[in-house]
């Protein structure tokens, strides 16, 4: 028998840890990786090709679902780049309420990425613990759309309705409480010896290598590259606001995960302060040609019932041109490039997924480290399938 | 000689048919098979705030242990045959819950590449309406599978190949 015979295996698409229906064809050489090829689009929903035959408004909700952690997210970075094309703003309010949802969905979108990482590695009660407090953003999201994930909530121009009285409340109390409970999770990893011995110095890459590819977000700032679309090409009214942008120095999965809980804190910080400015005002720019009129008026009368079936049945016309707009959502940048030829409906609608891109990393980070490992750094990846295959 | 259910009709055999669905529901052991949104909504249902453990489900991660599959999310025509796949290493009894939109009838995915509804692949027992369900409807579905289970006949006589389990819902 050869000793050095070299072994391939198939990893997923069904395995508890592969978040999701990513497979992996692997070479080893006994316990160590020599080659590690991924295999995506076991979740290809075609979401491009059917963006190309719905209205703008009608695409919306498509964008929840890429990315199903972060919805808010997604539906900023698209209704961004519509309302690019349309050259409109949305009023103060509208504006504030948007940075303070997709904050939200950020703690929200950590929240699940700790809980799972931290089940991969053995460590079963910070899932229970972060599903705990995933739950109060839920019922945010339930108390202002309606829905707990799939929010559908901003719209070109504003908000699709005013948020209720107690949403400030309900916030203020889970941005207040939230630095505890992260205190809770640093409690039972940070120092824990299983926890350090499963992620210091797994999974390296060196900054270079990271720009190289491209990963963007949180696995770009524990290698070190100081870089947050936030602060450096700012959206949304984000340059406004003070926060700090945590930055790792190993390059391994204990960095990453030290930056991602710094930017859970960061995020209750900026809620907190948008939740201070949050004035009574409209949540929908005055722009009929675009925005839906008032329910009140759709009701009452045949103006505003008109006007509501003309948009609704036909969609908003969009200037000809093209147009990318990319956000920091909760795993790097997410980007939306879209061509109009002037009609309703996008001529062409391309996503630029971050978790696609970080995805490409794992070759250069699971290479000669054990089988074991490689189940660390797809938890410190933080990859949604939703989102990579579209 | 013709008999279709030979432990039919005897009242010991009756309740002992009782006590197998009652044990079979008591305990739902699910795979965790999680294919998109729907799976978060799962693990939401399994996590503190509803707490799946009280029902005795608890999720295995080997369709070997498992005696109920929840197609958690869109299927593609790429993942369909590992789903055969993996029903196919489920030993029997076991069911299915469609949750979600997508698993139901394809959702808002009408696309070349989304498979219209699970059922045309696995026979469905239970279908979750819901873009994804709230946690509470997929507990809501897993205890009408529950009363399902409950109104199985000839589960007993089925374990020794005596004739097939009957389902009356």
């Amino acid at each position: 028998m050869a000793n050095n015979e070299i072994m391939t295996i198939n990893m997923g698409p069904q395995h508890p840890s592969t978040h999701g229906v990513l497979r992996m064809v692997i070479e080893l050489d006994g316990e160590t990786i020599l080659k590690i090829d991924p295999d995506i689009g076991y979740l290809h929903r075609g979401v491009e090709k059917l963006s190309e035959h719905r209205t703008y408004h009608q695409t919306l909700p498509l964008t929840d679902r890429l990315d199903y952690l972060a919805p808010m997210s997604n539906n900023l970075g698209y209704i961004l780049a519509v309302e690019k094309l349309l050259g409109i703003e949305p009023p103060e309010r509208a504006q504030t309420i948007r940075i303070i949802m997709t904050e939200l969905t950020r703690l929200q979108s950590h929240l699940v990425w700790l809980a799972c990482h931290a089940l991969d590695i053995g460590a079963m009660t910070v899932f229970i613990y972060a599903f705990r407090e995933r739950e109060a953003v839920m019922e945010t999201y339930e108390l202002i759309s309606g829905a707990r994930m799939t929010s559908n909530f901003f719209r070109a121009g504003g908000l699709s309705q005013d948020v209720p009285p107690e949403f400030e409340k309900k916030v203020r109390d889970f941005v207040n409480d939230m630095p505890g409970y992260i205190d809770t999770y640093e409690g039972l990893l940070t120092a824990n010896p299983i926890w350090l011995k499963r992620t210091v110095g797994n999974g390296v890459i060196s900054a270079e290598d990271a720009t190289d590819i491209g990963i963007t977000g949180p696995a770009l700032r524990g290698s070190g590259v100081d870089f947050d679309l936030r602060r450096d090409i700012t959206y949304a009214g984000y340059d406004s606001y003070k926060f700090e942008i945590p930055v790792g120095k190993e390059c391994d999965t204990f960095d990453r995960y030290k930056v991602r809980l710094i930017e859970m804190r960061e995020s209750c910080k900026i809620v907190n302060q948008a939740l201070d400015r949050l004035k009574p005002g409209p949540v929908l720019a005055d722009v009929p040609q675009v925005c839906y009129p008032p329910k009140d008026s759709v009701y009452n009368s045949i103006e505003g019932l008109i006007h509501h079936f003309k948009i609704a049945s036909e969609g908003y016309k969009v200037p000809e041109g093209e147009v990318y707009m990319g956000i920091e959502a909760p795993k790097g940048e997410l980007g939306f490039y879209i061509v109009s030829d002037g009609s309703s409906k996008p001529y062409r609608m391309r996503i630029r997924p971050p978790s696609f891109v970080n995805l490409q990393a794992i070759e250069k980070m699971a290479k000669g480290s054990m089988v074991a490992d490689l189940v660390a750094i797809i938890g410190t990846l933080d990859i949604v399938l939703g989102e990579i295959d579209r | 000689m013709g008999v279709n259910q030979p432990l039919g009709g005897n009242v010991t055999v009756t309740s002992l048919d009782k006590l197998v669905n009652w044990v079979r529901k008591s305990s739902i052991w699910p795979m965790t098979f999680g294919l998109a949104c729907c799976a978060i909504e799962m693990m939401a249902t399994g996590a503190s705030h509803n707490d799946l453990d009280r029902f005795g489900i608890i999720f295995r991660a080997s369709p070997r242990q498992a005696d109920c599959i929840i197609i958690a999310g869109t299927v593609t025509k790429k993942m369909l045959p590992v789903i055969k796949n993996v029903y196919e290493q489920m030993p029997e009894p076991k069911w299915v819950v469609a949750m979600g939109a997508c698993a139901c009838s394809g959702g808002i995915f009408d696309t070349y590449s989304v498979v219209q509804g699970i059922d045309e692949a696995l026979p469905v027992d239970v279908y979750i309406p819901g873009c994804p369900p709230r946690p509470e409807a997929l507990l809501f579905g897993l205890m009408k599978l529950q009363d399902k289970i409950m109104q199985e006949s000839n589960s007993f006589g089925s374990v020794f190949g005596l004739g097939d389990r009957v389902s009356t819902v």
